[in-house]
Order: C-alpha cells, then structure tokens, then sequence
C-alpha cells in the first residue's frame, strides 16, 4: 500500500500520486465517450439500414436522433482525448522522450483513423437533410471502419506497454532501432484490442438500450420506443457472450506475460498449483480474508487442470510488486461479475425472444436494462483499473518504471483540481444539452399524436 | 534529403494545415467574441455557427496530428517542449475543451441564456487557446526551450517574442477567418455580411502585419539566430508573405473577391515556411537538430508511410467534406 499521508511525500513521490490520479481521472471520463465513439457508428447504421430497407419512419428517425446525440458525445470525446494527448507529454516527458519513438507508431497510425472518423461523423451527422437515402448510409461506413481502427491503434499501445518489444536499447537505455510491426503486434494487443472494441460495443449497446427501457419505465412504450431499445441491446448481447470468452483468454494472457499483475489481482502469496479463485474479499500478506473460495479453480481457469503452477507474489521482488492489491482484486471481480450479470440479462433477453418474439414483460428486465449501461461502464473502468495499477510500478513493463516516467513540473495536485471542476462542469454541461435534446423530441412526438390532422406516416 | 528531414517537413505540413484551418476555425470565434449584443451579432454569429459546424472538429485533428509526429519522429524534442512550457500547454489544453465544448453544445440548446453562456465560453476560449500555442512556437522559435528539457517553466514563455507570437497567431487566426467568411457570406448571397467580414478582414490584416513587422523588430533586438535566418536563408518566402498580405489589402479595398483565399493562405502558408527555414537545421534552436532528436530510422520509415496513406485516404476524404460543405450540402437542422 502506498502510504496515506501526503505530507512527508517527496516531490516525486508525490507528483508521481498526482500525475497518476490526474491520468486515471481524465481517462475514465474520457473512456465512456470513446466507447460510444468505436460503437456508435454500428448502432446508428443498423438503424438507418432498417429504416432504409423496411421504410421504417420510426428507425429513420432514432437514427436521426442518435446521430444528434452523437454530435455532443463526440465533441466532448474529441476534446477530452486530446487532453489525453497532451498529457503524455505534460505528465510523462521522460517516458515519451525515451520510448515515443516505439509507443508513438500506433498513435501515428491512429491519426488516420481519427481524421477519418471527424470527417466521416460529420458528413454523416450534418448530411441527413440533403444527402439522400443510401448515399448518405454510405457515407457512415467509413466511421465504423475508423471507430474499430482507431481502438486498435491506441489499445495496441497500451499492449505494448504491458508486453513491449520490437526495440533495441544502447547502453545507455535509449532506443536506437525499432521494429514497427512487432511494435504494433505485442503479444498482449491479440487479447488486449478484441476485449476492449467488445466492451466498447456493449458499453455503447446498453447505454443507449437503459435511456429507452427507462423512458417505457416512465410508461412510453411506443413503437419508437421498443425499437430504440431492441436494436442497442441486440448489438450489446451478441457482444456479450464473446465478451466472456475473450475476457478468459485475455486473464490466461496476463497469467502467462504479467505473472505480477495476475498474481496481485488473483491475491496470490505463493507459487504452486491447487491456487483456489476467491470470490470478493481483502487481500492480505496472509491470503484472502472473507471471500468465498474455490479450491483450485484459480489453477484450473490458468492452465484447464488444478496441477496448474501458478506464480505468486513471493517470487516478484518486492520493488516490483503491484501496489493496492485489494483494489486490483476488487476491481476484477467487479468486472468479472458485471459481465456475469449482463451475461444473464442477455439469456433472458434471447430466451424470451426466442419463444415470443418480445421483450420480456416483467417490469423487472426493463429495470434492468435500465441500469445495464452504468453496469458496463463500471465494468470497464474496473477493467482499467486492472491493466493499469497492476502493471505498476511498471510504465513500460520490465523497462521504465512509472516514477522515472513522471514530470518534474509543479503544481500537479493544482492541475488535478482545476481539471477536476473542469470536467464536472463538463459531464454535467453534456447531460444538461442530451437531457434537452431528449424533453424537445418528447415533446415532438407528443404534439404528433396530439393533431388530429397530422399527416399519417407510412405504417411498415 | 534525410528521413528525419522529409519526417520534419510532414510535420511542418501539418502545421500548416493546423495554421489555416484550425487557425481560421479560432479566429472565427474571435469574430464571435465581439459580434455585439444578441440582436446585433445574431447574423454573423449564424454564419460563423453554419461555417464552423461540419468541419472543426476534423480541422481539430491536425494538433493532434502534429503531437503525434513530433512525439514519434522527435521524442526529445517532444519531451523537452513538454517538460519546459507545460504552462501555457496546459492553458491551451484547457481552452481546447472549452472552446470545443462551448460550440458544439451551443447549437443543441434553444435557451437564448444558456446560448449565450456557451457562446462567450467557446469565443474566449477561442482568443486565448492561439494566444498559448503561439506562446509555445514564439518560446521554441526563441530558443528558450533547452535540449534536455525543465526548463524555466515561466521566463521561457513570458518573453517579449513569445508574446508577440501568441498575439500574432491570435491576428492571423481572425485575418483568415475573416476572409472564409467573406467567401461563405458571398456565396449565400449575403451582401451585407459579406461586407461586414471583408471590413474586418482589412482590419485583421493591418493588425496582423503589423505584429509580423514587430516581432521582426523584437527578433531583430534579440540578435537572435531566427532573425538573422529571417534575413537570410528564409528571406523569400518573408518576401512571398508580405507580397500575398499587400495583395490581399489592395483586393480588399478594390472590392475583388476572385482569388482572396488563395492569397491569404498563401501570406499564412509563407510564414510557417519561413519560420521552419529560418530554424534549419534546428528544431529547437539552437539546441537540438532535427537529425539529433530524429527517431531510430524504421520508426521514421512508419511515420513517412503512414503519412503516404493519410496523404491518399485523408486528404481526399478532406477535400470532399469541404466540398460537400462548400455546396451547403451538409447543415444543422
């Protein structure tokens, strides 16, 4: 555990608590925008092609209304990643000056990515009035293409910092040749990428199905309705059951490259096999204290046989442990237990549908889909948690730790408060305008049913 | 030449893109800032709200192209900019939000308070942000960023030329959007806005040449290496500029139109150039060369090939969203 009080911190030490909260802090805010980023394209092209196929006025117009939406969300998200931006450099110049020139060749990439998305968000955003029908569907595909790119590009980053190579060092440390593709391809990026485009798209998926299972909570169950809530919630539940196989690949593939990391979020003490997976609970020097455990399991899920030997924290030395091993315990199972959970709603959802063609009728399911999207988002941040404070005191496993990475600059803890206010009055500023946008198509729709003489749109 | 060179030259590519477009899109918000009370700038705010809307945020994209080729081609330039001017970086970082922010939740809300608290929000932020990124070039191009980084995170920037930068950026930034603007109101056929703009085109050009010719003056008391760059190697492209500025001012005042964007691009696109002349072969004068602070080569190879592929798969996708913008094919309902 690091210690509590700030007071007897070294400059360092504490610029270094500073620069990592203030990291974490921004990454979280901006991870939920990035998802609905990667994903959004999907869920609106799946409604506009519904509503182009089957003239559809009421898919035409989610899709015109999320593409709405989607104009605050990526504002916001393009600012706040490039604040992201800025901060590897404002916070980390020791770590970009010494490996920018390896962990910057998927950013490079990513720019591509990221101009495309601008560009085609926009075309696609601004174009519903004068852009017709399957030309304007058109002009979205590229935004989805880019969405899945640039995830790629910046988790393949950060699988390379979690399992880095494709560099040579000098004696000095500095890096004087690189292999682009085995920078790009890190072993972790195979289990690392996949796992996160998924969350992003369940994320995106649940987030927007819960604003329509809460407004037929609230009694709208309008055909506008059901559908806004049927096609993300599709999409969220095909990703799930993938999600869960991938995420098993992926902890049998911290296991094998970051037996710290794995240890410290299993709460492992001592090598050998028979390890029992605790559910829940405080992780002491001492093992598990009040979790439920399974014995051998924990062996079973590393290597399919409870013979597995599995390595604990005894044989990391001590310097290069992970700290707030009950966090990162806690944080996995949140994750593992969320997607759990939403692997359930997902079964019932395709059962139901399967023998009635409907969502199920309990106000219960609704309730539940109603929280699925926070559920997802937690889920990711907990998964966050779990790649990033598991691989301290690491910023570049193995090679950099994050202590040397840190700026010397002062005034972090002020930037971290000022960033602080800055995005409260962001994220409420962004709901306020979602909020606003949602009570005017309210009230649209109202006044459409309310006139006798409305023209009747076309029924499918 | 050199992969570092041809990496330095993508990079200024990208700066000038930045200074044109990302440049014209904060200037506009300048134009905001003083467009008056609700009523009086209503007009003019509309037409900056219809111009900006479809394109900024893919113009936004070139500052992060620029961070991204300079941390990658030139860590150590990188990291000593950084470590020396996280100052005015972070100012400009935090305008970046609210500028962005500011703008793209203005045209989602119908309140004419909350309107007018966002506008303000994006308009200041859109004076300020240019002012610290100039801040930032002005310091580099002074040579107050050392090789090694750390340094003096205040009197590196708070220099009579630096200043002056930011206040030319500021300048340039409302003298090119202006000048959009003339076009984007003539081709809407809006007489009066078209003059309303062409008048504080000719205003901003004034203003902006005059800052350039005062921060010569300023280069020139520093008896600094850009100045005697400037003077030298860099001198024809100095010479384009102030050609294309006098050009733009006659056309202004003579009322001509045809050929007004090309020429105040080309006064911007000289500068930036001649900046980058005046500085080889340094990056950070005159510290660290751009072959110094160059990458490992097959890192620079990426770079120039994901440049290649951005060149064939963005440019155009770029060309067609201010075509299509251009043709009012793309709006806001």
């Amino acid at each position: 555990m690091p210690p509590l009080d700030l007071l007897p911190l070294a400059a360092t030490e504490s610029n270094l608590l500073a620069a990592r909260e203030l990291m974490a802090f921004t990454l979280a805010f901006h991870i939920v925008l990035a998802c609905i980023g990667v994903a959004f394209p999907a869920l609106v092209l799946t409604a506009n092609y519904i509503g182009l196929r089957r003239d559809d006025p009421d898919a035409m117009r989610l899709a015109r209304r999320w593409s709405k939406a989607a104009a605050v969300t990526f504002a916001t998200g393009a600012v706040t990643g490039t604040v992201l931006s800025f901060e590897f450099g404002l916070l980390w110049p020791n770590f970009m000056e010494r490996f920018g020139d390896a962990f910057g060749i998927a950013f490079a990439i990513e720019g591509i990515f990221f101009f495309t998305e601008a560009i085609f968000l926009a075309i696609y955003i601004y174009g519903w009035k004068r852009l017709g029908g399957w030309a304007h569907f058109w002009s979205g595909v590229p935004m989805l293409v880019a969405g899945i790119g640039g995830a790629f590009s910046v988790v393949t980053a950060n699988a390379w910092m979690n399992t880095p190579q494709g560099f040579t060092l000098d004696a000095a440390g500095k890096v004087v040749g690189t292999d682009p593709l085995e920078v790009l391809f890190s072993p972790a990026w195979t289990y690392e990428v996949p796992h996160m485009i998924l969350a992003a798209y369940m994320v995106a998926g649940f987030l927007f199905a819960s604003v329509y299972a809460v407004g037929m909570l609230r009694g709208r169950r309008d055909r506008l309705h059901r559908l806004g809530l049927l096609i993300p919630l599709t999409i969220a539940c095909i990703a799930t059951p993938v999600q869960i196989f991938w995420g098993d690949l992926a902890a049998r593939g911290v296991a094998e490259h970051q037996p710290a990391k794995f240890a410290a979020f299993e709460c492992i003490q001592e090598t050998g096999p028979d390890q029992t997976e605790y559910l829940g609970g405080i992780c002491t020097e001492d093992g598990v204290k009040g979790a439920i455990g399974i014995p051998g399991l924990d062996s079973w899920l590393v290597g399919f046989s409870t013979d597995t030997v599995v390595t604990g924290l005894n044989d990391i030395p001590a310097n290069e442990r992970p700290p707030a091993n009950t966090l990162l315990h806690l944080s996995f199972d949140t994750m593992v237990g969320i997607g759990f959970g939403l692997l359930a709603l997902a079964g019932w959802f395709a059962f139901v549908w399967w023998r009635r063609r409907d969502i199920p009728g309990t106000p219960w399911f609704l309730r539940a889909v109603a929280v699925s999207g926070v559920a997802a988002i937690v889920a990711v941040w907990a998964g966050w948690i779990v790649t990033e404070v598991g691989r301290q005191p690491w910023i570049v496993q193995g090679y950099m730790r994050t202590e040397e990475a840190v700026t010397e600059a002062e005034g972090i803890w002020f930037v971290f408060a000022a960033v602080l206010l800055l995005y409260a009055a962001l994220g409420t500023a962004a709901i306020l305008v979602l909020r606003t946008l949602s009570r005017r198509w309210r009230e649209l729709d109202e006044d459409a049913t309310d006139t006798p003489y409305a023209p009747r749109e076309p029924t499918p | 030449m050199t992969r570092a060179d041809l990496c330095a030259v993508i990079l200024w590519t990208g700066a000038t893109l930045y200074a044109v477009f990302g440049g014209a899109d904060f200037g506009a918000g300048f134009w905001d800032l003083i467009a008056g009370g609700s009523e009086k700038g209503e007009r003019p705010r509309g037409l900056i709200e219809r111009s900006l809307t479809p394109v900024w945020e893919a113009n936004h994209v070139w500052l992060i192209f620029i961070l991204v080729v300079l941390w990658t081609a030139f860590p150590e330039a990188f990291g000593a900019i950084m470590s020396t001017l996280y100052v005015p970086l972070t100012l400009a970082a935090f305008g970046i939000v609210l500028r962005g922010a500011g703008f793209a939740f203005r045209e989602s809300v119908r309140s004419l308070e909350v309107k007018r608290a966002l506008g303000a929000t994006f308009a200041l932020s859109s004076v300020l942000t240019p002012f610290f990124m100039g801040a930032v070039v002005g310091a580099i191009a002074d040579g107050n960023v050392p090789a090694g980084g750390d340094g003096d995170a205040f009197s590196s920037w708070l220099q009579p030329l630096p200043l002056f930068t930011g206040a030319l950026f500021v300048a340039s930034g409302a003298y090119i959007a202006a000048i959009f603007l003339v076009a984007d109101a003539r081709r809407t056929g809006e007489a009066d806005l078209e003059s309303y703009f062409a008048r504080r085109a000719l205003a901003a050009a004034l203003v902006a040449g005059a800052f350039a010719v005062a921060g010569l003056f300023v280069l020139n008391a520093d008896s600094s290496y850009i100045y005697d760059r400037l003077t030298d190697q860099a001198l024809p492209l100095v010479v384009v500029s102030a050609l294309c500025g006098f050009g733009v001012l006659v056309m202004l005042l003579r009322g001509a139109r045809r050929g007004l964007r090309p020429l105040a691009v080309g006064a911007v696109v000289a500068v930036v150039w001649g900046w980058g002349a005046a500085q080889f072969p340094y990056l950070l004068p005159t510290s660290l060369t751009i072959s110094e602070s160059a990458a490992p080569p097959e890192t620079l190879a990426a770079v120039i090939i994901v440049f290649l592929i951005a060149a064939v798969l963005v440019l155009p996708s770029l060309a067609l969203l201010y075509w299509l913008s251009q043709k009012e094919l793309l709006e806001h309902e």
